[in-house]
């Protein structure tokens, strides 16, 4: 087998099928998953190969079947939810933050609860206030909770099999708009034992100059942002968090003691985001502190909910050019 | 008075939905007739309860066949302990199924067509009655002890007990329980010890829950009672969750039938939450065997059912989700026990959902933070206490039949005392949990962070060991 470029949606799909292969206590369920095959498709063929059993056409209610879906998990099953997109996750949400995050420490080790949401996550293009936001920072700031957030097709690939695997709950963050993206897969990302550890941030881009942290849809613009950055003769380093629920400090921190310059890049709103904790582990680290030679640098979804209209919707999303200035300005090479 | 029992007759072909053997699977499920005439219900003297206004009980007419339970609406008895399809349902009111009446008397089939007796063994019917006494005089001596400043909190089941032991001796302990949490008595029913409660509320070293949850909200995997949820009605969905996955799992070994049912019980208040819409239309439509078990005593904290519904009550809301349900006198340990046996047989025979609606009384105040005299009178609640008290009630059943008398019930009390003061002063004496355990089974293994964090922490407690005075 050589490296073949497929698109997340098939990575994902790829993966729950292979696991659903894998361990029969494996199953889906959510809005439209089934004889539909998904809002975008990602359960394409699982209905015809699995079954009505595994693969569950439920009623419109995220609290009921998230609900169910949690209490199955207390029963050995290990239930995959497909949010069609986490805006409904919202309806949901007592289930996950109240319950399926605290069973295990609430019932002092005694119920677990393996279970995997997922879905569309952040911003997407013209959908507006309620259809256009990341959760990345809510759900990450809950003890109990796993949180992954894919960039390319392995990382889609081999995040979903670790999140279906893993024996706590994991709330698994895709992005519409990288769906029917190609990525690269290798020989080995094809295979069925593709697994990526949760907790491990990836350096998508080595560089000596200025830290680029982010994670998802912001990844690909860091990326387009760094080639820039050469031609202006910075070399920034990229860094794909891949989890942002447990973070990998180590990966981070030593990332940006080494160029002592670090620019955070994410969809979501500033306060209290990915960033600001990014942020905030500079500050708390004697080392890394020390280590600084310019102020951190956030770049952000803009603080307002996301409006529709197109000109509003590009200025209020982050573009490579915010992340091109903000590295100039981080390296004092800026105007 | 309204004769709504009599608007039932053209109903009688639904009862015919369980068989007499349906009810016979459980061990400990007590045999009922299945079909008495509604016609001829209880002569018995039904007492007048009233939530909102008291009424005058002198001049209620006893030999009626309805009865005044929440909501201050009359509503109908039967002794026939038909499980309503949603296509067959109760054109008036939905009737309350009861067996024996206030005064612990149960009609013998040779003297009438409406009730046989149970055939309660007398070492079955003492223990009943010695696992209420038990529950009662915890939550007294609980109460007290929280007055006293020795617990933070608790919550009591005053007026409830037989709610809790009927449900519970109908099922046996491969039965999934959900709880809200006022379902103590169930939880003692399968076994957990007086030191488990009394550790649990003392959150010390020994509270299985390892010092983690506010007091009274128990679990225990080994008596598959799983710990309570404080946001009211999470459990309803997870509760058809767990039967979803017991039937799977029979699927999964070729079975038709799970190895126990799920029994979910929550409250008239807690039925208002949007999760338990979402709960009733997920257990339907995905076939679970589950029994939501509604414990309607009246009140939500001071809300009264008045303000909860408008509707008649909760297990008239079946039919709207395709379910099958019943009404039962909540104060009617036999009634409450023959119910959940039959709704058992339904819901693992054809797994489906099946919803129960105990009427009853809460007695007791919401839970310590709560002074229920400021929204209804004591006069009411003494009323209930003495006239239509559920273990009065199953008291005077066995002292009928020989099984108790004043001073064996003495006894008992007695006993039951002195086995709660000893487990709370025991619990009193142990420490509480060790600091270390704090940042265990956040994850089924520690995360870096956490361990980073649990360093800082020990590292911080040990440089000021003056300042910490627990244990590590």
């Amino acid at each position: 087998m050589a490296t073949i470029d497929m698109p997340v949606r098939e990575a994902l799909n790829q993966a729950i099928d292979e696991e659903m292969e894998r361990d029969d206590a494996v199953y889906i369920m959510g809005e439209e998953v089934a004889q539909y095959q998904g809002a975008y498709k990602v359960t394409k063929g699982l209905y015809q190969k699995y079954g009505e059993r595994r693969v569950i056409d439920t009623p419109i209610t995220e609290m009921g079947f998230t609900g169910l879906a949690v209490g199955s998990a207390y029963k050995d099953l290990k239930p995959i939810v497909e949010f069609m997109t986490f805006n409904f996750s919202m309806q949901a949400i007592d289930q996950i933050v109240n319950s399926a995050a605290k069973q295990y420490y609430m019932s002092a080790g005694d119920i677990s609860c393996p279970i995997v949401f997922r879905g569309a996550n952040g911003i997407a293009a013209g959908v507006a206030a309620q259809h256009s936001q990341c959760f990345a920072a809510w759900y990450s700031s809950v003890p109990g909770l796993k949180v992954l957030a894919p960039y390319s097709s392995e990382d889609a690939k081999g995040l979903l099999k670790a999140a279906i695997r893993d024996p706590n709950p994991v709330v698994f963050l895709e992005q519409e708009l990288l769906y029917g993206t190609p990525f690269p897969m290798s020989d080995e990302a094809q295979g069925k034992d593709f697994v990526i550890p949760i907790g491990e941030a990836k350096i998508e881009k080595e560089g000596s100059d200025v830290t680029i942290v982010t994670f998802s849809r912001g990844v690909g613009l860091s990326l387009e942002a760094a080639e820039e950055l050469t031609k202006k003769g910075i070399n920034a380093e990229v860094i794909n968090l891949r989890t942002i629920r447990p973070l990998d400090r180590d990966t981070i921190l030593s990332s940006i003691k080494k160029t002592g310059r670090v620019v955070t890049v994410e969809d979501g709103w500033p306060q209290c985001g990915v960033g600001a904790e990014i942020a905030a582990m500079c500050m708390e680290d004697d080392g890394v502190f020390d280590s600084l030679d310019a102020p951190v640098q956030r770049i952000c979804g803009a603080d307002v909910p996301m409006p529709y209209a197109l000109n509003l919707e590009e200025a209020a999303v982050p573009q490579i050019n915010d992340i091109v200035e903000a590295c100039e300005k981080a390296t004092y090479r800026g105007k | 008075m309204l004769r709504a029992a009599s608007r039932l007759s053209s109903h009688r072909a639904a009862r015919a939905i369980l068989t007499e053997s349906s009810s016979t699977s459980s061990a400990s499920a007590l045999l009922f007739s299945k079909s008495a005439p509604l016609t001829s219900t209880s002569s018995s003297t039904a007492v007048i309860r009233s939530f909102s206004t008291l009424h005058d009980i002198s001049a209620v007419d006893i030999t009626s066949d309805s009865r005044i339970y929440a909501g201050d609406v009359p509503l109908p008895l039967t002794t026939d302990c038909t499980i309503f399809e949603a296509d067959d349902v109760p054109t008036g009111k939905y009737p309350v199924f009861r067996v024996m009446d206030e005064n612990g008397v149960i009609r013998d089939s040779s003297k009438g067509p409406e009730y046989i007796d149970p055939n309660l063994t007398e070492e079955h019917a003492v223990k009943m009655f010695r696992t209420m006494a038990r529950l009662n005089v915890m939550d007294n001596i609980f109460l007290n002890a929280q007055r006293q400043g020795r617990i933070s909190f608790y919550m009591s089941s005053q007026g409830e007990e037989a709610v809790h032991i009927g449900s519970a001796s109908a099922l046996d302990n491969k039965d999934v329980i959900f709880a809200q949490y006022r379902e103590t008595g169930v939880l003692m029913w399968r076994g957990f010890t007086m030191s488990q409660f009394a550790d649990q509320c003392f959150s010390n070293s020994g509270d299985l829950g390892k010092g983690r949850q506010m007091p009274v909200h128990y679990g225990s995997r080994a008596l598959n009672f799983h710990t309570i949820s404080s946001p009211l009605t999470t459990q309803l969905p997870q509760a058809a969750g767990s039967a979803y996955a017991m039937k799977m799992e029979a699927l999964r070994n070729g079975k038709d039938r799970a190895e126990g049912v799920t029994v979910c019980y929550f409250g008239d208040g807690a039925a208002s939450e949007g999760d338990f819409h979402a709960a009733m239309n997920i257990a339907a439509t995905m076939n679970c065997p589950i029994i939501f078990f509604c414990r309607n005593n009246g009140f939500a904290i001071s809300t009264p059912v008045a303000d909860q519904y408008r509707g008649d009550g909760i297990a008239s809301r079946a039919k709207g989700y395709g379910m099958a349900s019943i009404r039962v006198d909540g104060n009617d340990l036999f009634a409450v026990n023959a119910a959940t046996a039959r709704a058992k047989e339904l819901a693992l025979s054809e797994n489906r959902p099946v919803l129960i609606e105990t009427m009853s009384y809460r007695v007791g105040h919401h839970s310590t933070s709560d002074d229920s005299t400021r929204y209804r009178s004591t006069e009411e609640i003494k009323k209930w206490d003495t006239e239509d008290n559920p273990i009065d009630r199953f008291r005077r059943y066995c002292e009928t039949r020989g099984w108790l008398d004043e001073e064996t019930v003495q006894t008992i009390r007695d006993e039951e005392k002195i086995n709660v003061l000893q487990a709370l002063e025991s619990a009193e004496k142990k420490g509480p949990p060790e600091l270390s355990t704090m940042f265990d089974d956040v994850y089924k293994e520690k995360t870096p962070e956490l361990e980073r964090q649990e360093a800082k922490l020990l590292e911080h407690v040990a440089k000021y060991p003056e300042r910490y005075s627990g244990p590590i």
